[in-house]
């Protein structure tokens, strides 16, 4: 009997041991180098072991570090508002509106055929669109909507957005279908049978069950958005800075160490903003 | 170039078949007739084995490059184009990642006291007497005086072998060998224009709002921003390649006042994003490389390499051997050097617009009308047309900025690291920021 359960448990390690080690070696080794890393010097070509608070010191002390966590937030939150509205409507669209599921499965297929290329070429293929001789701006101008090209269209946190938007979307729309095909639909018959409006369906009975899976898809957006670097610049015409451009300068100055303190801030914040977002929702019922 | 002075005795007489003995003849035969000493090439047969890895800027890895030197010298190179962001970590961070560093000799200053590279011995350079001067005394003329900023010939030299100590005067070992250089400065599109631009300040003209780009890499921006800023006469620097920290202020200040009431369009990295901003005409006025130039040109858009009065901002490029080479693979390195300064490559990047650090050898590999147009900025004699066969210039025209001596004679500054490098970078980054 206690052979038998001792061979249970390790059973247990065992069929645990895998996953642990690859997270031990692929997560948790690289964080802790990094965060090791955070404190060492460097010089203009090298780096070297130190145990100092230089580089946080510089970052904290910085109106720089500031400004670039306040874009990068300001990228987050409007991302994150503009792909929720998107992708829940477009989620609903599928999950109630479209009635066979073979249509559901032919629809949300084609809301994937986007990402069957890369990210940068879908990202770049804006630019000559939005291009001050680009296809927008000649289109209104022609249509005598506007006069002068719109300047505002590219190089801008307009771009920006819209291509995170653009980007993002669909890791909205994918868990928020998920979740509301689970919908027991009797429920919403109950609602309607209440003399409940389609309003009051959606805030009363919709919205709430799809709590987890919005967000899920909002740790996605945030996540993504608050990482992202190349976006940022290639669409911002280098002009704005998020957080991670501030990283990717740093290393491509050789500045290790400085950018290593930068990515365990950005660690720290994403990590809080996940822990806030889990105390609304206990999404670990709908996995 | 001729095969008869290859001594046929010194053929490896190993059991190698007749068609490997000839293959190894022709690589003995094309090595020898680079080779100062023209010394019996013993490893004829395993010299095909080696390949040298060589990294660089996109400016001088070109597939052409390598495909030519498994014709001509029998082994194989193999090519990776970085930015110099990028070269200039992988030479500091990863020496046993490359053979050969193709790098600029600002990066050089950075990179040479990690002792990764190793200096060259110039006895072993067949062409070491030829080499412009500009690279050596750092002086065109001899009545010229050494232009501000990391001139090639501050960090050209070490004192001895081993050292990693820059010498002030040529000495017999070298830490680059030049390859190809070129003077910067604004490029235009004087169809949106329409007047004469003749200084940089025009870069920061309000006419411009919204229309002008500078690039986003720290060390070379910086300069394109002093040649602007004492161009409007704001500011007058000691030493625009070593500016102390009062300088960087103000010059950071003047332009973090112009983007933020909208001067630039865009600030570009690579190579290709600055072409597509002036090809497309999202930008009339931008700091340029000469082959975007070339590359928006070919596309039938009027672009032109403004020279301007206050002169150019100007850089060099070289090969730098990795530590680790040594031995059979050291000697390759060696006859790729002096293959690669013997005027083919010269010729091939002249005629997109760069100059060879050997101009002499590459005048061979020119047609006259291309010699004339490209170094003597004589007006051409039929098209010129690049190396792809794209035709740059029809009979009559001449290049922007005119000859050798008149566009290298008039570089005001090389691109630099300086002394405050990390102070500048921090500066850069606000400047992204706001």
């Amino acid at each position: 009997m206690q052979a038998e359960r001792k061979s249970e448990t390790l059973t247990g390690w065992l069929l645990a041991a895998p996953l642990t080690l690859v997270l031990l070696f692929f997560l948790i080794l690289p964080i802790a180098m990094i965060f090791v890393v955070s404190f060492w010097g460097a010089t203009e070509f090298s780096i070297y072991p130190a145990f100092q608070f230089d580089n946080y010191q510089f970052l904290f002390s910085s109106p720089v570090t500031y400004q670039v966590f306040a874009k990068t937030f300001m990228y987050a939150g409007v991302t994150w508002a503009c792909t929720l509205v998107i992708g829940f409507a477009v989620a609903h669209f599928l999950a109630f509106h479209v009635r066979s599921l073979t249509w559901q499965i032919a629809l949300f297929l084609l809301c994937t055929i986007p990402f069957w290329t890369s990210n940068i070429i879908r990202m770049i293929s804006w630019i000559p669109f939005l291009g001050r001789n680009g296809i927008a701006n000649s289109t209104l101008m022609e249509l005598g909507i506007i006069r002068e090209p719109l300047e505002w269209l590219l190089y801008s946190d307009f771009a920006v957005i819209l291509a995170f938007v653009h980007l993002y979307t669909l890791f909205m729309v994918v868990p928020i279908f998920n979740t509301m095909m689970r919908i027991d639909r009797s429920l919403i018959e109950a609602a309607r049978d209440n003399g409940a409006s389609g309003f009051q369906i959606l805030t009363n009975v919709i919205i709430p069950l799809t709590k987890p899976g919005i967000m899920i898809g909002s740790i996605f957006v945030v996540t993504l958005v608050m990482g992202d670097f190349v976006t940022v610049r290639i669409m911002s015409g280098s002009q704005s800075a998020n957080v991670g451009r501030l990283i990717s300068n740093d290393i491509g100055l050789l500045q290790y160490p400085s950018a290593a303190a930068t990515a365990m801030v950005l660690l720290a914040t994403v990590l809080i903003m996940i822990a806030i977002m889990l105390r609304f929702v206990n999404i670990r019922k709908e996995l | 170039m001729t095969k008869t002075d290859l001594p046929k005795t010194d053929l490896p007489k190993t059991g190698a078949s007749r068609r490997a003995v000839l293959r190894g003849a022709a690589a003995t035969a094309a090595l020898a007739a680079t080779n100062t000493i023209g010394a019996p090439m013993i490893w004829a047969q395993n010299i095909k084995d080696v390949t040298l890895r060589q990294f660089g800027t996109g400016v001088s890895n070109l597939n052409e490059v390598a495909q030519k030197v498994k014709e001509d010298l029998g082994f194989t190179l193999e090519m990776t184009a970085l930015d110099s962001d990028s070269v200039t970590q992988r030479a500091a961070t990863q020496p046993n990642s490359f053979d050969i560093a193709d790098i600029e000799y600002w990066i050089c200053k950075k990179v040479w006291p990690t002792g990764n590279l190793q200096a060259m011995d110039t006895t072993k350079i067949k062409y070491y007497d030829k080499i412009s001067p500009i690279f050596t005394t750092g002086k065109l003329r001899p009545d010229s005086v050494v232009a501000q900023g990391t001139a090639p010939s501050k960090v050209g030299f070490v004192t001895e072998e081993g050292s990693k100590e820059f010498a002030a005067e040529p000495t017999r070992w070298m830490t680059l060998i030049p390859t190809i250089y070129n003077a910067d400065t604004l490029g235009i599109r004087p169809d949106l224009i329409g007047r004469p631009i003749e200084h940089w300040s025009e870069l920061l003209n309000p006419e411009f709002k919204g229309k002008a780009s500078i690039l986003d890499i720290s060390s070379i921006g910086i300069m394109d921003m002093a040649m602007t800023c004492e161009s409007m006469g704001e500011i007058q620097y000691g030493d625009k390649g070593n500016m102390t920290r009062e300088e960087i202020d103000k010059t950071i200040a003047i332009f973090t006042e112009a983007k933020k009431n909208g001067q630039f369009r865009a600030f570009w990295k690579s190579f290709d994003e600055s072409v597509n901003l002036m090809a497309s005409g999202e930008v009339v006025i931008q700091s340029m490389w000469s082959p975007a130039i070339t590359a928006v040109k070919t596309r039938g858009i009027p672009c032109v390499y403004q020279p301007l009065a206050e002169g150019y901002r100007s850089w060099g490029g070289g090969l730098g051997l990795s530590k680790a080479l040594s031995g059979l693979e050291l000697d390759a390195a060696y006859e790729y050097i002096n293959w690669y300064l013997s005027g083919w490559v010269g010729g091939f990047l002249m005629r997109q617009g760069y100059y060879s650090a050997v101009p002499e050898t590459s005048k061979e590999f020119m047609s006259e009308n291309e010699w004339g147009y490209w170094y003597e900025g004589k007006p051409a004699t039929g098209d010129i047309v690049s190396p792809q066969g794209q035709k740059l210039a029809a009979a009559g025209e001449t290049r922007d900025g005119g000859s050798y001596d008149e566009r290298m004679g008039h570089v005001a500054c090389w691109n630099s690291v300086m002394d405050e490098n990390q102070y500048m970078v921090r500066k850069w980054n606000e400047f992204i920021a706001s």
